[in-house]
């Protein structure tokens, strides 16, 4: 939940990226974190195994700018996406304003991004959020695989398997190279404001 | 929509006025910093920062520094609760120069404090306890 102090006028909330384990959560930060590195003053925070796999979150905080005279401070999150990790998938998800859902585009893994998807939801509903309210933005991440071969699953079918329901923004993206990162960011970013905002007035 | 969940408004439940801050960081600076702590934070156990304040010669990353120790007291939480504890009531990190203490206020909150070796474990604690007490009037209204 966004916290608004009065005294400084700054307003910090928190953006949780999920998803299934190597999807590339990490790697969308660590690209914003290399775009942005001028505007961000404090070290990116990676919390990891010896075999580079995230074990409790990364988290990287920056200013956006000023919202009705408040500045606005983000938490970028990720979550650890390997399944056995539930307990402190659903640690960092207290208090989140906002979600960005990074799904694999691989063929191979569209279970996992599922399961993972149901995961967000029976995580959230702990707090007493629904997926179907949270501010939302999928990104099927990974395109780029197709260029060397990989098989992976069409926009479409992505579409219908994960957003069928919810109809929340998404984007193809590649993390890795960069592509539609920001723009995912950028997005949800605007989504979680809008949804403050309106309590602001 | 179900009543099971809140709605899409996502603020925090409680809210602080600026003299309610201005108050608490007096109390802080008085109790704490005064007495030797380098700098002190309240937080939320979100890893948002209510107050904070300091000797004038700290540079930590105090938003990085809230994370990590929410997430870090919510880890050791949970860790009690497996081995059947409500909760563990010490939690102090030791550094060779610096130390940090980790004190519950009420459920929502969390004071943290970073010290040096001229400031001994026990009168630390009894200051903390001290200040949280004149903090949870505060909190007690939200």
């Amino acid at each position: 939940m966004a916290f608004v102090n009065l005294k400084n006028r700054e307003v910090q909330a928190k953006i949780v990226f999920y998803g299934p384990g190597r999807g590339g959560k990490t790697t969308n930060l660590e690209y914003i974190y290399s775009k942005f590195r001028e505007r961000i003053k404090s070290d990116m925070v990676s919390i990891k195994t010896h075999g580079d796999r995230t074990l409790f979150f990364d988290f990287l905080p920056f200013e956006i700018g000023k919202i009705m005279g408040y500045d606005v401070r983000i938490q970028l999150y990720t979550v650890p996406g390997q399944v056995k990790y539930n307990a402190t998938r659903r640690l960092v998800l207290k208090g989140v304003d906002g979600m960005v859902f990074v799904a694999d585009s691989q063929k191979s893994q569209r279970q996992k991004n599922l399961r993972s998807l149901k995961n967000l939801q029976e995580n959230l509903a702990i707090y007493k959020k629904s997926i179907f309210r949270i501010p939302l933005v999928l990104q099927y991440n990974k395109r780029d695989l197709e260029k060397e071969g990989v098989s992976i699953l069409p926009m479409v079918q992505m579409e219908k398997d994960l957003n069928g329901q919810l109809k929340v923004p998404s984007f193809g993206a590649s993390a890795l190279s960069g592509e539609n990162v920001i723009p995912t960011l950028k997005r949800i970013i605007s989504l979680t404001m809008a949804s403050l905002q309106k309590v602001l007035k | 929509m179900s009543n099971d969940y809140d709605d899409d408004v996502t603020f925090t439940e409680y809210t602080f006025s600026e003299a309610e801050l201005n108050q608490i960081e007096g109390i802080l600076q008085k109790d704490l910093i005064k007495n030797g702590v380098h700098s002190v934070l309240l937080i939320d156990m979100a890893g948002n920062i209510i107050a904070n304040s300091d000797n004038g010669n700290c540079d930590h990353d105090v938003y990085s520094l809230a994370a990590l120790a929410s997430a870090n007291f919510a880890a050791v939480d949970t860790m009690a609760k497996i081995v059947g504890e409500d909760e563990f009531s010490l939690l102090f990190h030791k550094g060779e120069q610096e130390s940090i203490h980790f004190s519950k206020v009420q459920s929502e909150f969390l004071l943290i404090s970073i010290f040096g070796k001229s400031t001994s474990l026990g009168l630390l604690r009894l200051k903390v306890a001290e200040a949280i007490e004149k903090i949870k009037e505060f909190c007690e209204k939200h």
